[in-house]
């Protein structure tokens, strides 16, 4: 009997290396990343940035301290206004000054719009890539235009506002402002509604994030994630709470955490922090007093910025709760009116960290909506306090998602 | 609540037998050999939990910007200029901090240890510094360049790098 040939084929599966970026719309930028797949999975990923990289800080090193802020702007460029409240936090700790009340409660309403605009269109952006293409992203993009014609009211400017200042804001906001702000604001929760209507049950958006790009409490911890990012993952971290820097401590809001840490959850708790969003600015906008819109020494800083000259050796490190994490300023003084060093903690460079932890074992499909998940700026990426009393336990509230159990139910 | 910084490093050397810290400005100044030791025991021990590196970067110092209080100290090291690496640590845990470390490093042969194994945190901000200072972090799992290109010379954030088209900046006066 003759021998029996396999005519079978063998099947011999190689590793595929993948470049994305740096030119692709799923990389909300000019984002690279080297994927090694196996079939559809990944097995290695290797961000690569700097593509946009103009060493904003070397620049700094140049200007006064208040050119500096034109440029924070440009570093995420969707939140200027929370780019300009880390900086102008920074110098009031560098040089001691007080911001006037007005002053802090329009901080305080900016920020917050600031982060519905963050948070709406970074929401739209993760149901671009995970192929809804156009719809969902248009809807948020209508309602984030109507707070940017609030801003370029107050500001000149629908992105690049560089409106806040040491001391306060810049100038005050028109006639008719507040009113304007207010009814958007009473309005904001209709669109919510209508978001989550159309994506928190959806079916196919629970298919794509639920279980994908989990990011374990412990790893978000010791990878100085910050942001919506680390609080989905269930760690109660939020620095309005936790240094009640401005007039945060004087509101009443909640932090949203999450309980998985998927994707899914980073888009719950970002529709969530909206919401918690709307609660102080309601209080901010009801109670927002009279008066100057910036204390006088600002203003003298301000218009005079080569007078401002902080003590030779002076170091400050002020930081925020920008929509996309710890923002953070660190600067040193020479005694010369431009800062010596002047150093920017980025959140979005710094939460991509974990990104490689997040894509291994998923689909190369999955790791586009978790870059999405993660709300990466690339002005940001490639840049390339005295802490708050904690009374108690009382200062930080905070409430759960509801049970996915639940969820499904309801 | 954390204590105040003198009673912090009160502590920390009775944690840490043959670890000495000075004092400068709020900051806890620590030795390029103990700071493997004093992080470790910053994030570990219970009464610290520093769980979370917030900020970790680099100040160059040229001679002549040596600032005037810490001359004394750092003597010889005065006429080579200096690079400092500062870590700011918070604890997500208790919600505490900051706690300011600073690292004295010679300029012209700036090495001091990774801290990345005890704060994966570390990882971009070390290669940053190191891109961007010429810090090199010994036991660092990944160090290359990061924002700038492999093969650029020389490392811009350092104070005597030329730019090129200075021009374009409003000049330092003198």
């Amino acid at each position: 009997m003759e021998p029996r040939i396999d005519t079978a084929p063998r099947v011999e599966t190689q590793t595929l290396e993948v470049n994305l970026g740096p030119q692709h719309p799923s990389t909300h930028g000019v984002f690279r990343m080297i994927a090694t797949l196996d079939g559809e999975t990944v097995v290695k990923l290797k961000p690569v940035m700097g593509y946009m990289h103009r060493n904003h800080e070397k620049i700094g090193e140049g200007l006064t301290y208040i050119g500096c802020f034109p440029y924070t702007d440009r570093l995420d460029y969707f939140c200027a206004m929370t780019n300009n409240l880390g900086l102008a936090i920074a110098i009031e700790k560098l040089a001691g000054l007080q911001a006037s009340e007005r002053g802090e409660y329009l901080r305080v309403i900016m920020a917050e719009l600031t982060r519905l605009v963050n948070h709406t269109a970074v929401t739209g952006f993760l149901l671009n890539d995970m192929g809804a293409f156009g719809t969902p992203l248009l809807y948020a993009f209508r309602e984030r235009e109507k707070i940017l014609d609030l801003f370029e009211a107050a500001s000149g400017s629908r992105m690049m506002c560089n409106y806040v200042r040491p001391g306060g804001v810049r100038e005050d906001v028109p006639e008719g402002w507040l009113a304007r702000a207010r009814e958007i604001v009473a309005n904001y929760p209709r669109f919510l509604d209508e978001f989550e209507k159309l994506l928190t049950k959806n079916e196919i958006v629970q298919q794509r994030t639920k279980q994908v790009g989990v990011l374990p409490r412990a790893l978000a911890v010791n990878a100085g994630i910050t942001g919506p990012m680390l609080r989905a993952s269930g760690v109660n971290y939020d620095i309005r709470k936790v240094d009640g820097y401005s007039l945060y401590p004087k509101f009443s809001f909640k932090v949203p955490l999450g309980t998985v840490g998927d994707v899914y959850d980073r888009y719950y708790v970002r529709i969530l922090e909206m919401r918690e969003s709307l609660k102080i600015l309601q209080q901010a906008l009801k109670e927002i007093p009279g008066g100057p819109a910036i204390s006088p020494k600002g203003q003298a800083v301000s218009r005079a910025p080569r007078t401002f000259r902080p003590p030779k050796g002076a170091e400050a490190y002020g930081r925020v709760e920008a929509p996309k994490g710890e923002l953070g300023f660190y600067l040193v003084s020479d005694g010369t009116p431009q800062p010596y060093r002047y150093h920017i903690r980025a959140p979005s460079f710094i939460n991509l960290t974990v990104l490689e932890d997040l894509c291994l074992g998923h689909k190369i499909a999955d790791a586009i909506i978790i870059l999405g998940s993660i709300d990466i700026v690339l002005g940001e990426v490639d840049i390339r306090v005295e802490s708050g009393e904690i009374v108690g336990k009382s200062l930080v509230t905070y409430m759960v998602l509801q049970p996915r159990a639940e969820l499904a139910k309801a | 609540m954390l204590p105040p910084v003198e009673e912090l490093k009160d502590a920390l050397e009775q944690l840490l037998p043959g670890v000495s810290l000075t004092l400068d400005a709020g900051w806890l100044i620590v030795a390029p050999n103990d700071l493997v030791a004093v992080c470790r025991c910053l994030k570990e021990s219970e009464r610290f939990s520093l769980d979370y590196l917030a900020n970790l970067t680099a100040v160059d110092y040229l001679p002549e910007h040596l600032p005037a209080a810490s001359e004394a100290s750092a003597s010889g090291a005065a006429q080579a200029g200096r690079m400092d690496v500062v870590y700011h640590l918070y604890s997500m845990a208790k919600k505490h901090g900051p706690v300011m470390l600073k690292v004295r490093l010679s300029r012209a042969h700036p090495v001091v240890a990774s801290v990345t194994p005890i704060w994966r945190g570390a990882e971009f901000q070390e290669r940053e510094v190191y891109d961007l200072f010429g810090v090199t972090f010994e036991g660092h799992p990944d160090l290359r360049r990061i924002l700038m290109w492999d093969g650029f010379e020389g490392h811009p954030m350092r104070r005597d790098y030329v730019v090129e088209d200075q021009d374009v900046l409003e000049g330092r006066p003198g």
